[in-house]
């Protein structure tokens, strides 16, 4: 190494230092711990006891629960994902026909996704109230029927959450308009002289051609959706009620943590949490070969 | 995309149904707000009420109604079941199509002192403000630097570096919670603001990240001609790049305090005090404990949103931007 080099080297470890530091104390030790704990059983008041792979064994075989949590969690990542994907997509392809006003509706679509989840949460538990709520009077002045149960009924509680989901969509839909605006004009023009039509032009020509964007707001839908905690804690208090048909999968890990203390338990769960993600993202990009074209810039 | 007018007729038609659904939701709550505890509850039937209004009562407080374009006051129903009306001193008797009930705005702002009763807004705002602007601080200080290191420096490995601090920022944070928990009580940290001010000093990869990519589009030649006039690299971080990347600091430093100001996992696991509660938390506690003081629930909804909507107006291009700078320039 010159002098220069190492000269540099010595600045970029101390620049970088913070961040070596929360490398180790914030993740990678973190992270080595919650398979140590998931091996042990501990509360956190007594000292640790090795007990194998007994966790694991609890969860996937005597614990209907887990099984449930992860049921609903994967029933709401299958429609909320997709779908709200799909209207983010709709909303952004609506706004980049450059109608008059574009920037106030791309406000107001945007807007959902900067209250706090807590207010957006108590908010929407009154919007979804089954008697009084903002949907259920609609409904009932519209078509004379008594609405759903909405979170009161186990059957509509996860399509509750689904429909309020798609009301935070302004994040991807911004990243869609990005993806939008760089499509290049020339390629509509020449799907113009070939005669073709808006639906063909959309999918021949834009769908292609943002398939990348789609990609990056499929990986980030699928992390977000598997770790949904804080509207359904507010929503259910914590229980994930009406029978357990809102016990989302981040929802039993934090009851088993740190309701019932059982560290090891919410250690074993939050690894394999952390398979399943990384599983399922593994699994989009593989499949991405197939289906993302990235054209070069 | 070259558009037929009937495209565009059609967009702002779907463009405007869209954002009645979206505000719904924003009017209803302030609405509600601001209603009377008594019209909270609607009848069956009755549509949603949009605009607080109450009816109008005379002295006496019976119902002022119009009747055949005049006022006049409800005086009960009479034993056929129809209703009596005072018209000008001369009673008269009319069924329950015939006349309307008068009604006129009225704003109920005693939901807001109720809420402020029930929760100690100003001791759980100042703990927000606290706790959003050390993060604040904290973030845009770690961040930069770090970035600085991976962006303006060459040093062997740098990349690869790179790769394992985007790689932490795929990680769930469930993942480190239990292990986080165990070290900071611990450090007998829980209980107090340090697990939630503290690691923002350690950095964020999504920030890093942010920042590097702003960093790497500042032209070279100005760090090597700082060099050689004999500017130590601090120097260069502190005088040339921070001056030079203030949208990226400021996207940054709104960002984190948004996400603070409305984070909810941390608080909830690291906090035990009610007197330490920052006002999301405070907010869920409000709501466990008073399921059905819609009013003031949805007055400590509309106070906590106000300042993130306002701040979000002013700041909107930095906010656009930031977004679109991170999601698709990686």
């Amino acid at each position: 190494m010159t002098r220069v080099e190492r000269r540099n080297t010595r600045n970029a470890l101390l620049f970088a230092s913070p961040f070596v530091l929360g490398f180790f104390v914030i993740y990678a030790y973190p992270l080595v711990m919650t398979f140590v704990y998931s091996l042990q059983r501990y509360n956190v008041i007594r000292p640790p006891v090795w007990i194998g792979a007994d966790n694991y064994h609890r969860l996937l075989f005597e614990d209907p629960r887990f099984w449930k949590s992860l049921y609903n969690t994967l029933y709401f990542t299958a429609f909320s994902v997709p779908l709200g994907l799909a209207l983010a997509l709709g909303l952004a392809m609506l706004l980049s026909l450059k109608v008059r006003g574009q920037a106030i509706y791309r406000t107001i679509f945007f807007l959902p996704t900067i209250v706090p989840i807590v207010a957006s949460s108590v908010l929407w538990l009154w919007v979804l109230n089954a008697q009084n709520g903002l949907l259920n009077t609609t409904i009932e002045a519209i078509f004379g029927v008594q609405g759903p149960g909405w979170l009161a009924d186990e059957h509509w509680s996860k399509p509750a959450l689904i429909l309020m989901s798609f009301w935070s969509v302004g994040g991807p839909m911004v990243i869609f308009l990005a993806g939008l605006a760089d499509v290049p004009q020339s390629l509509y023009e020449v799907a113009d002289i070939d005669g073709a039509g808006p639906f063909r032009k959309f999918r021949n020509v834009t769908l292609p051609m943002i398939t990348p964007v789609i990609l990056f707001n499929l990986v980030i839908g699928l992390i977000n959706s598997f770790q949904y905690f804080t509207q359904v804690y507010v929503m259910t208090n914590g229980k994930g009620e009406p029978v357990d048909s809102t016990m989302f999968y981040a929802l039993y890990l934090y009851r088993n943590s740190f309701y019932y203390l059982d560290m090891g338990y919410g250690s074993a769960m939050a690894l394999i949490m952390f398979l399943v993600i990384l599983a399922a993202t593994v699994g989009v990009m593989i499949s991405s070969k197939r289906w993302v074209h990235y054209h070069g810039d | 995309m070259a558009t037929r007018p009937v495209y565009r007729l059609f967009a702002h038609a779907m463009l405007i149904a869209a954002s009645l659904l979206f505000l719904a939701p924003f009017a209803w709550m302030v609405s509600t707000s601001l209603k009377h505890e008594s019209r909270i509850f609607s009848k069956p039937g009755e549509p949603p009420q949009w605009i607080p209004r109450t009816d109008r009562i005379d002295a006496n407080g019976n119902q002022l109604v119009t009747y055949q374009d005049q006022t006049a006051v409800n005086l009960g129903r009479n034993e056929d079941g129809r209703y009596i009306l005072d018209l000008d001193g001369s009673q008269v008797s009319a069924s329950g199509e015939e006349f309307v009930v008068q009604q006129e705005i009225e704003l109920h702002w005693e939901n807001y002192a109720e809420a402020f009763r029930i929760i100690d807004f100003p001791r759980n705002l100042r703990n927000t403000l606290f706790v959003c602007f050390t993060v604040v601080i904290g973030t845009v200080l770690s961040c930069s630097l770090v970035a600085y290191s991976f962006s303006r420096i060459e040093w062997p490995g740098r990349d690869l570096c790179f790769i394992l601090v985007l790689a932490t920022m795929m990680l769930p944070y469930q993942v480190m919670l239990i292990p986080l928990f165990v070290l900071y009580k611990n450090l007998g940290w829980t209980g107090t603001f340090k697990p939630l001010i503290v690691p923002a000093f350690l950095g964020t990869p999504f920030y890093i990240f942010l920042l590097r990519q702003f960093f790497m589009g500042i032209p070279q030649d100005l760090s090597a001609a700082a060099r050689i006039d004999g500017c130590s690299e601090f120097g260069i971080y502190a005088r040339i790049i921070m001056p030079l990347s203030k949208p990226a600091l400021a996207t940054t430093a709104l960002f984190m305090f948004l996400f603070q100001w409305g984070d909810f996992l941390n608080p909830l696991v690291f906090l035990q005090d009610d007197r330490q509660y920052t006002l999301a938390l405070a907010l869920q506690q409000f709501q466990s404990q008073h399921e059905s003081l819609w009013g003031p629930l949805m007055a400590m909804s509309t106070v906590i949103t106000v300042p993130v909507i306002l701040l979000f107006f002013l700041t909107q291009r930095t906010f656009i931007q930031g977004i679109t700078l991170t999601g698709l320039k990686g």
